[in-house]
């Protein structure tokens, strides 16, 4: 079994279509993990049954038991989070601020402050129109720890592809370089890198390139709408070099990526030309590649 | 006045919109460009000023003093965020697990626990005219953008007064680092384009502004790709569409080189009069 993450540095650059079309394209041999939980869209594509649906807790936050309180202010003094307002006349708890270190609660004299679990979201496992299964997860409104919810969401995966004896994992990663990212990473066989022929797009793949590097994992890339700047698309092609990353291909402009969304559709169920058969060969190539790993 | 252009999904034109807007808007105004996606910066590829100033930015962190512990495993079991470990004799410190809360540090009993500087990022400032613009990128392999974020903030606060309309140009989700880089805003621009997936990561972020009490308005931007389902999902949620930018391939064209784009089309420039007015008589009256 094998756990292919599709990330890109910069957001919007089409990894999320690609990634569908790569899980439709293989069918029931790949189950399929959503962990861009900030703002998860494969669902849009797959027509998931959301079948077991499951809430997610992790981490702190604190609570202060107003009738315990003797206002000596210990707890706002020590946070370093500014997370304790005193505000008519009581010490309350800023929820969006505090951290959930629990320092306060270690501290006060009268322990008047618990610390409860904090609700990050709900993760699902789903059945979807490809025959397979997908593992997706929705963040809570404003919740911290989505590093967290994306390690569960890949374990769940990996679990079903190992109890189910699937041959790919597939995974969508969200943009940045911070911890949801280092949590998709971790235990990938192989990275697919989608970037963009602009300043932003070749900038982020650098940095988010020096990350994947750290983890010491074999990465490969497609330079999606690769006719917008040719001498782009050239320096990034240069880049790949240098870095001996495999370039797996490159996607022409196209507002079939659009369409292929509003019509619920992945691309290689929208598009029959030459879109189509670039990333079917792209998969294929994919495939190859980390058969050699 | 401080205004955030933010977004759920990424890719949208949250730096297209953030730098033309503050570069237009400096054009009669003092105007400091923030750039907040610390993660993934870019407003720097199109803002070509002079650097005028740069610092390293730290976020506070334990350091072992061997001789002075006792190893009474109290550091172990206050950290939270499994930061500190005790390993045999040894106790071991994650740099980028720990949140700096002091709690192992200031709990010690043998003070074996000082805090120490680490170097997460660095900050820049530029002058371009009348713009300034302040940058912040996080060191690969940090995790956390949220001490940074802040960080930033706070600096731009402490440099440039109410005069100045400040613009942060945010991180793409929904979690910590954008209710982070939002939460001090006045107002809110949310930047979609009409697709479903831009419709989806729109509500998300709605959710969030009203969670935290925001005032938002939305820009569609790559307005006449996808169908109508964002305009009318904000004329049913009575959220003001402020202004649509076309879709249009010179624009994906000028904005791959790293250009500016509303001094070569026009429409564009229309736009951004439409949020200019839009600031001046919602959120500019409101403050005064």
């Amino acid at each position: 079994m094998k756990e292919i993450v599709v990330i890109s540095g910069k957001g919007g650059t089409g990894k999320t279509s690609l990634t569908a079309s790569f899980a439709v394209l293989e069918k029931e041999k790949v189950v399929v993990a959503d962990c861009d939980v900030d703002a998860a869209d494969m669902h849009l594509l797959m027509n998931p049954d959301f079948k077991k649906s499951q809430e997610f807790f992790s981490g702190e936050l604190a609570v202060i038991k107003q009738e315990d309180c003797i206002q000596c202010g210990k707890c706002a003094d020590i946070c370093r989070f500014d997370a304790i307002p005193f505000i008519n006349n009581t010490f309350v708890v800023d929820e969006i601020s505090c951290e959930g270190c629990g320092y306060c609660a270690r501290i006060c004299p009268t322990d008047a402050i618990i610390n409860i679990q904090q609700k990050v979201g709900h993760w699902y496992i789903s059945d979807i129109k490809t025959g397979s299964k997908m593992v997706h997860a929705k963040l809570a409104i404003g919740a911290d720890n989505s590093g967290k919810l994306v390690a569960q969401v890949k374990n769940e995966a990996k679990k079903i592809a190992e109890e189910g004896n699937y041959e790919y994992i597939l995974v969508d990663g969200s943009p940045g370089v911070g911890c949801p990212v280092v949590s998709s990473l971790s235990g990938a066989n192989y990275v697919v890198l989608v970037t963009e022929p602009t300043v932003s797009g070749l900038h982020d793949l650098k940095r988010v390139y020096e990350l994947v590097h750290k983890f010491n994992i074999k990465a490969g890339c497609i330079i999606n709408k690769f006719d917008l700047n040719l001498s782009v698309t050239d320096e990034i092609k240069q880049f790949l070099t240098e870095e001996k990353i495999n370039h797996l291909a490159d996607i022409p402009y196209s507002n079939n990526f659009t369409q292929a969304i509003t019509k619920s559709k992945t691309i290689v169920e929208f598009d029959t030309g030459k879109l189509k058969e670039i990333i079917e060969n792209t998969w294929t190539e994919i495939k190859n590649i980390i058969h050699l790993i | 006045m401080k205004i955030a252009i933010a977004s759920g999904k990424g890719g949208t034109g949250k730096t297209t919109v953030s730098v033309n807007l503050a570069s237009y808007l400096s054009e009669n105004n003092n105007v400091v460009l923030v750039d907040l996606d610390v993660e993934e910066p870019n407003s720097a590829l199109f803002i070509k000023g002079n650097l005028i100033h740069e610092e390293d930015k730290f976020k506070m962190i334990p350091d072992w003093k061997q001789p002075e512990c006792t190893l009474c495993g109290i550091c172990q079991k206050v950290c939270n965020f499994h930061a500190v470990i005790q390993l045999g004799t040894m106790i071991l410190v994650f740099p980028e697990l720990c949140h700096s809360c002091y709690a192992c540090s200031e709990l010690c009993p043998t003070n074996a626990l000082p805090m120490i500087t680490k170097k997460m990022g660095e900050l820049k400032e530029y002058k371009s005219n009348n713009l300034a613009f302040v940058n912040s990128h996080l060191l690969i392999g940090e995790e956390q953008a949220v001490p940074l974020i802040h960080q930033t903030i706070k600096y731009v606060d402490l440099k440039f007064n109410d005069t100045f309309i400040k613009i942060y140009d945010s991180p793409p989700g929904t979690s910590c680092p954008v209710i982070e880089a939002s939460k001090d805003a006045d107002f809110v621009f949310l930047v979609t384009e009409p697709t479903p997936f831009g419709l989806h990561d729109l509500k998300l972020a709605v959710d969030t502004m009203k969670e935290l009490n925001k005032a938002f308005g939305v820009i569609i931007n790559r307005n006449g790709i996808g169908n109508d389902d964002v305009e009318n999902y904000c004329k049913k949620e009575k959220i003001p569409v402020i202004a649509k930018i076309p879709n249009n391939r010179k624009i994906a064209e000028l904005y791959s080189g790293g250009n500016l784009i509303y001094n070569e089309i026009s429409e564009v420039k229309e736009e951004l009069i439409k949020i200019e007015n839009f600031i001046k008589l919602n959120i500019f009256s409101n403050l005064t």
